[in-house]
């Protein structure tokens, strides 16, 4: 795994890449800005029985019907709060819609490649294999997410494991 | 066979059903005495069109039959050619074969050449008494057709040697349009030669792209090239290596996708060119970007409703002059919605138009005289229920005309016209769309069905009423029949229309009066995209639950209430009710828990029934399905989702799958006690 993305960083030296950041907790993440559909403020959203508490639920997007995950509680940062501050990302993966709730967005950054560091082992909320990279900006640290592997992944068990396989 | 050839397959496929449809109706509506020219002129541009586009996918066993019913049209519409009752009925047999050949086409199954060559020897026999010199010519074409089908790897080897470029393919591409042009019957020959080598090119080309990204010298992607004869195995592997110098991996992947969407539109515009003389002008749209409409509008809907709301709370001028836009925004959105609605709308007669053909075959073989009368065709219904209601309908069809119409003899012998009478109706009643099978025959016989339930151990009530004993023929293994006929009578058939028929949505009614005749009325929700549903709520939450499902609501007494073993049920009329609480279901805070605070309502599924605890009824409503499936998982419980008024998700109870929340133990208790 970690080979892999090493060399995925060697490769594309010169590529930049726009990544979205947010903050969880206390720590400063960064995704992919091309998953990201738009960012909206929360909204009620209807229970689904029998889901892990971090599935919020889903709402309705224009006319899909679309599960909502908070990673506050699927991480355990931060406050699980929800006032007209809280923030949805609605991403898009694998032609799905899923929105994730963090506490904040702060900005977009533009991330050569060659810039990225690889990922700390440890010390972040994220298991390591859903994290894609180290950018420092400013002077600080913001963690890249793999934010595909995260929303698609069997832990977070938003999509059914055998359309999961029919999709890779 | 690779993905981009079956694509280009269905497509064809498609539009030569379309074809075969039309040449059946237009040969069932041609008099033979006097042929409308314009009408033979359609059915050979039918016929045309089939062998085209087989020339292009060298599907051979196509091209020999509709060769020939090609030439007999042609001679047909020129006159030189006398048609009769008899010639038809051929035609339509040989219609029937192409069916069956599209059809192995379509599965990839094995081409059944006996019968392609008795159905063209037996067309050839047609074509023969006219004239001496016919057959011979008919004869020479064939042999002209396989040297070249067969020489086909020449070609191929030497534009592929030739040249690599990715603009050859294009030149390939050009090429076919002359040809697609040309529906000139006289150029049929030659332009056909050079068509199934022009092609063969093209699909080499293609099995090579895709081929090489995943294996580039294995014998697997050779084995793919030997569909063709052997000589294609040399060049196909000898471009490869030139192919992966030449273009890179990227170039490959993009030329792909260039290349793809091309000779789809090709096949596509030349059925389409051949076709705009005989019908109106329409388009072919795929059904997702319709549907993609639908959630629009709806979403509009939602919006506009939205803006209803904001609107209240402003006073003054502005207040009535926002009323006057927004009233003027509702009836725009409404007619939108309407427009939209009906493109998913079809016709009626699209199902009903093959039903004369099958009345005529059956009429034929029964020895029975029967009129078909259509009534209502232009009645419009969700294209997703077309399809599935043929098979339904067909059965009952053959049904109506086995048992129900009897021998010309005895209907006289009953006072009535020899000729019996099977009419199709299909209106629209409210929400409904109603589909009737009427007939004028001997009715059902009540006496009959009932010695068979007993025989067959089916729970029959007492003294039951009409109704009640047609609904026994439904049961599965049921039939009256004396014999067993190919036609009916084996017994799986009513019970598998009704099941069909209610996985639409639908109802199956019976209605029959002993010597006059019966009617099977088959009752359709409008569309399968919306629901008639009743809304619940527990908690905060708002449910639907189908309301095929809900037999009635009640708010239980205490009395009412009883205890089987330490599980409460419902007490009703004589009946136990096992009760499911959704608030445990679907884990939610109920408003109480006590059973008689709350309304139980009483929902049947195929094989249960059970008594369902919410906290309150809202009322009933259409819902628009969506799937939860699309961006996150099955839940159980839960057979999809919709939108409600205020732009909130209200999920659509599943009630087959809230019955397994039903203890086995206490189902059969319920049993014993009964």
């Amino acid at each position: 795994m970690r080979n892999e993305q090493t060399q995925e960083v060697d490769n594309q030296d010169t590529t930049t890449h726009e990544y979205l950041t947010f903050i969880l907790g206390d720590e400063h993440y960064g995704l992919d800005i091309m998953n990201v559909c738009e960012i909206r403020g929360y909204e009620p959203v209807t229970k689904i029985a029998n889901a892990p508490s971090f599935i919020k639920g889903v709402l309705n997007l224009r006319g899909d019907i679309v599960p909502i995950v908070d990673l506050r509680l699927k991480f355990d940062v931060g406050q699980a709060t929800y006032n007209e501050f809280t923030i949805v990302i609605m991403l898009h993966i694998n032609d799905r819609i899923v929105g994730i709730v963090v506490d904040a967005v702060s900005d977009v950054i533009n991330m050569q490649t060659s810039d990225i560091k690889p990922p700390p082992e440890f010390g972040v909320a994220f298991d390591s294999q859903y994290l894609f990279g180290l950018a420092p900006v400013n002077e600080q640290m913001i963690i890249l997410l793999n934010i595909e592997k995260l929303i698609s992944s069997q832990e977070l068990g938003l999509f059914d494991s055998t359309t999961l396989q029919s999709e890779s | 066979m690779s993905m981009d050839m079956t694509q280009f397959h269905g497509v064809f496929i498609e539009e030569s059903q379309e074809h075969l449809d039309e040449m059946e109706h237009l040969l069932l509506a041609l008099d033979p005495k006097s042929p409308d020219i314009e009408e033979l002129n359609s059915i050979f541009r039918a016929a045309h069109s089939i062998k085209g586009g087989s020339g292009m996918f060298s599907f051979d066993a196509l091209i020999t039959v509709t060769h020939v019913m090609e030439s007999i049209f042609d001679k047909a519409r020129q006159g030189n050619f006398k048609l009769s009752a008899q010639l038809i009925d051929e035609l339509l047999i040989a219609v029937d074969v192409l069916r069956k050949l599209l059809k192995s086409y379509a599965e990839n199954s094995e081409i059944d050449w006996a019968l392609v060559n008795s159905t063209t020897a037996s067309l050839e026999a047609i074509l023969d008494p006219n004239s001496q010199s016919k057959p011979q010519e008919v004869d020479d074409d064939f042999g002209f057709f396989e040297p070249l089908t067969s020489s086909e790897p020449q070609p191929l080897t030497h534009s592929l040697a030739k040249d690599q470029d990715i603009a050859e393919e294009d030149d390939t591409f050009g090429l076919f349009e002359p040809d697609v042009d040309t529906s000139d019957a006289n150029c049929e020959v030659s332009t056909e030669g050079e068509n199934v080598p022009v092609s063969d090119i093209d699909f080499g080309f293609f099995d090579d792209t895709d081929d090489s990204p995943a294996d580039s010298n294995t014998p697997g992607s050779a084995a793919l090239m030997n569909v063709s004869p052997s000589e294609t195995v040399p060049p196909s592997s000898s471009s490869r290596p030139n192919f992966e110098t030449e273009a890179h991996s990227e170039t490959r992947t993009k030329q792909k996708t260039d290349s793809k969407p091309k000779p789809k539109a090709q096949t596509k515009s030349e059925s389409k060119n051949k076709n705009e003389a005989a019908e109106s002008s329409s388009i072919r749209v795929d059904i997702a970007k319709i549907d993609s409409l639908v959630n629009l509008v709806g979403e509009l809907v939602i919006t506009q409703s939205m803006l209803n709301l904001i609107g209240d709370e402003i006073t003054g001028l502005a207040n009535e002059k926002l009323h006057t836009a927004l009233a003027e925004l509702e009836r725009n959105t409404r007619e939108l919605q309407e427009g939209i609605m009906s493109i998913r709308m079809l016709p009626m007669s699209f199902v009903f138009n093959r039903f004369p053909r099958v009345v005529r075959d059956l009429s034929k073989r029964l020895d029975k005289k029967i009129e078909l009368s259509i009534v209502g065709g232009q009645t419009e219904i969700d294209k997703g229920l077309i399809e599935l209601l043929v098979d339904p309908l067909t059965h009952l069809v053959r049904n109506s005309l086995d048992h129900g119409i009897e021998l010309p003899e005895i209907r006289l012998a009953n006072g009535k016209p020899e000729t019996g009478i099977l009419t199709l109706k299909a209106e629209q009643k409210g929400g409904n769309i109603i589909i009737s099978v009427l007939d004028d025959g001997a009715g059902l016989n009540r006496e009959r069905i009932l010695a068979k339930a007993y025989e067959n151990n089916l729970d029959v009530p007492e003294n039951p009423t009409d109704q009640q004993v047609w609904q026994l023929i439904m049961s599965p293994g049921f039939s009256t029949a004396e014999q067993i006929t190919d036609v009916s009578g084996r017994g799986v058939g009513m019970d598998v229309v009704k099941r069909n028929i209610e996985s639409m949505g639908g109802r199956l009614e019976i209605f029959s009066a002993k010597g006059a005749g019966s009617c099977f009325q088959i009752r359709l929700p409008l569309t399968l995209a919306i629901l008639d549903g009743m809304s619940i709520a527990v908690g905060d939450q708002i449910f639907i639950v189908p309301l095929v499902n809900v037999i009635e609501s009640v708010q239980p007494q205490s009395a009412q209430l009883k205890l089987i073993g330490n599980e409460q049920v419902l007490d009703l009329r004589d009946a136990y009710w096992p009760i499911v609480s959704l608030y445990q279901v679907m884990d939610l805070e109920p408003k109480s828990m006590q059973i008689t605070d709350g309304i139980l309502v009483l929902v049947e599924t195929n094989n249960t029934r059970f008594a369902l605890l919410v906290d309150e009824l809202i009322g009933q409503q259409q819902a628009v399905i969506k799937s939860l499936e699309q961006h996150y998982r099955r839940v159980q419980g839960v057979a999809g989702a919709t939108i409600m008024g205020d732009g909130s998700v209200a999920l659509i109870l599943d009630a087959e799958s809230l019955a397994l929340k039903i203890n086995e133990s206490l189902k059969q208790r319920i049993e014993y006690e009964k």
